[in-house]
């Protein structure tokens, strides 16, 4: 499985599953914004005490973080073997090239990934590790206060609606591709599956963007 | 009709190979992308030069001998369709046409515009075949299939391992041309014996080629001249994936 290259792509298709999975339980979180201040604070410290008394402070956050690193690892380690395996597969290029199919989701796959890479590592910089980018003055350990700060400023906001757009596109390539690459799809279900994925590639984005878009309009302050 | 057109020249395999441009006039609408090459070479033959190396076997569309790269199309504008199918009336009087060979690692040059496929007969020597008892042919309806299986079966038989799926996959991937074998027996009752060992085979044959791999970009079934389905590299990954974790028990 590790070794062919349909092995690594099922690898990809996992570990992408792994991380829709994730950005719904987060989009889920951020919407908790329009509970309120309080429930929303109350919200971001129940990930820390998830599962008490059982589960030790702090420890399914740290399970959580460590499946996502190695997800989002291996994820990337595949796409690099793959975009090597394709590199190598033709070392002369064509003087005229016409991509006879796929769009601009398509396309945008490879870089847009790396794209998002970036975004991440931003944002948690941002959020996570405290570094001082970009942020205004909040109030220390006020979660909530935190967010309506860094969407005050612009560039933090049109950074994240742009990383939305990049979350869109590579969904709206890459849930189709799980089906197909798992071997699930098939001609009877080749439009749900469309519609399926189509619609997740824009639910997520746009579930992501009303948070951001509350506090530029006030909603959220 | 006049034509200017850029052919790839390359005397052999180590040859580095270069563009060389033509003037070509007198070309009938009518006449196919091929024989309007076969005219290109009668002009060259007069002016003493090489002729331009290409394959070509039936030109009836269904050997798979033939296939260029027409203005980074492979078999040129016309879907569904062999090169030597394509007919000129689909281009211009004065059109700048250019003509290239497959470009994969798996399908080096050997001269001109024809490429060696060998790496396509490989992949089927690694399971696109069935274990069958020889002697008399059997009675036809000995083994009996439902319609629809044989319907499945024969749209991925139509595949003639041209080539144009692997050299239109900006990933240069033999996935299209290697499912269509694996869909063609795995849909008959007379497949299922190898079926998975097929799977396994020749997927690894496959990467062991040198093809890259699959990201469900559709170009292979946009330009392939029997137009064989994305359905059926699903069918291959479900298959593979089987194979690989033991899985084949149906």
């Amino acid at each position: 499985m590790w070794r062919s290259l349909i092995g690594k792509k099922i690898i990809m298709a996992g570990t992408g599953l792994i991380w829709i999975g994730y950005l719904l339980v987060h989009m889920y979180g951020n919407l908790k914004v329009f509970a309120g201040e309080e429930a929303f604070n109350h919200y971001a410290e129940s990930l820390r005490t998830l599962g008490e008394p059982m589960v030790g402070q702090g420890h399914a956050l740290m399970l959580a973080r460590i499946v996502l690193t190695l997800s989002l690892a291996t994820h990337v380690w595949a796409a690099i073997v793959l975009t090597r395996a394709a590199q190598q597969a033709r070392p002369t290029g064509y003087a005229r090239f016409r991509q006879a199919s796929g769009n601009y989701a398509t396309i945008t796959m490879r870089w847009g990934g790396l794209a998002l890479g970036l975004f991440i590592l931003y944002h948690l910089a941002h959020l996570t590790w405290n570094v001082p980018v970009l942020t205004g003055e909040y109030e220390p350990g006020n979660t909530f206060d935190k967010l309506v700060v860094g969407f005050n400023n612009p560039v933090n906001m049109v950074l994240y609606l742009l990383a939305l757009v990049a979350v869109g596109l590579h969904l709206w390539h890459g849930g189709a591709s799980f089906f197909q690459t798992m071997g699930w799809r098939t001609a009877a279900n080749r439009q749900p599956i469309r519609f399926l994925t189509g619609a997740l590639a824009v639910a997520i984005p746009v579930g992501f963007a009303v948070v951001p878009l509350a506090v530029a309009t006030g909603l959220v302050a | 009709m006049k034509l200017h057109l850029r052919v790839w020249r390359q005397s052999s395999a180590d040859d580095r190979g270069r563009f060389e441009d033509h003037e070509l006039d007198g070309v009938s609408p009518d006449s196919s992308f091929l024989e309007m090459l076969d005219l290109l070479n009668e002009q060259l033959l007069e002016q003493r030069k090489m002729p331009v190396a290409f394959d070509h076997d039936c030109r009836e569309g269904i050997c798979g001998m033939c296939g260029l790269m027409i203005d980074g199309v492979a078999h040129g504008p016309v879907p569904g369709h062999t090169v030597c199918q394509l007919h000129m009336r689909h281009f211009k009087d004065g059109d700048r046409i250019v003509i290239e060979p497959w470009r994969v690692a798996a399908f080096p040059v050997v001269q001109d515009l024809v490429v060696d496929r060998g790496s396509f007969d490989r992949i089927l020597q690694r399971g696109g075949f069935i274990s069958f008892a020889t002697g008399t042919a059997p009675e036809a309806n000995s083994i009996l299939i439902p319609k629809d299986r044989v319907d499945t079966a024969m749209d991925a038989a139509t595949c003639i391992g041209c080539g144009a799926c692997a050299a239109a996959c900006p990933n240069g991937s033999a996935t299209l041309f290697t499912a269509a074998k694996i869909g063609h027996l795995g849909h008959l009752p007379q497949g299922q014996p190898e079926r998975y060992r097929r799977a396994i085979g020749m997927v690894e044959q496959m990467d062991a080629e040198g093809f890259g791999g699959c990201t469900n970009v559709g170009a292979c079934t946009s330009v392939c001249p029997k137009e064989i389905g994305q359905d059926f590299i699903s069918q291959m990954n479900r298959d593979y994936r089987r194979a690989v974790l033991g899985r084949t028990g149906d």
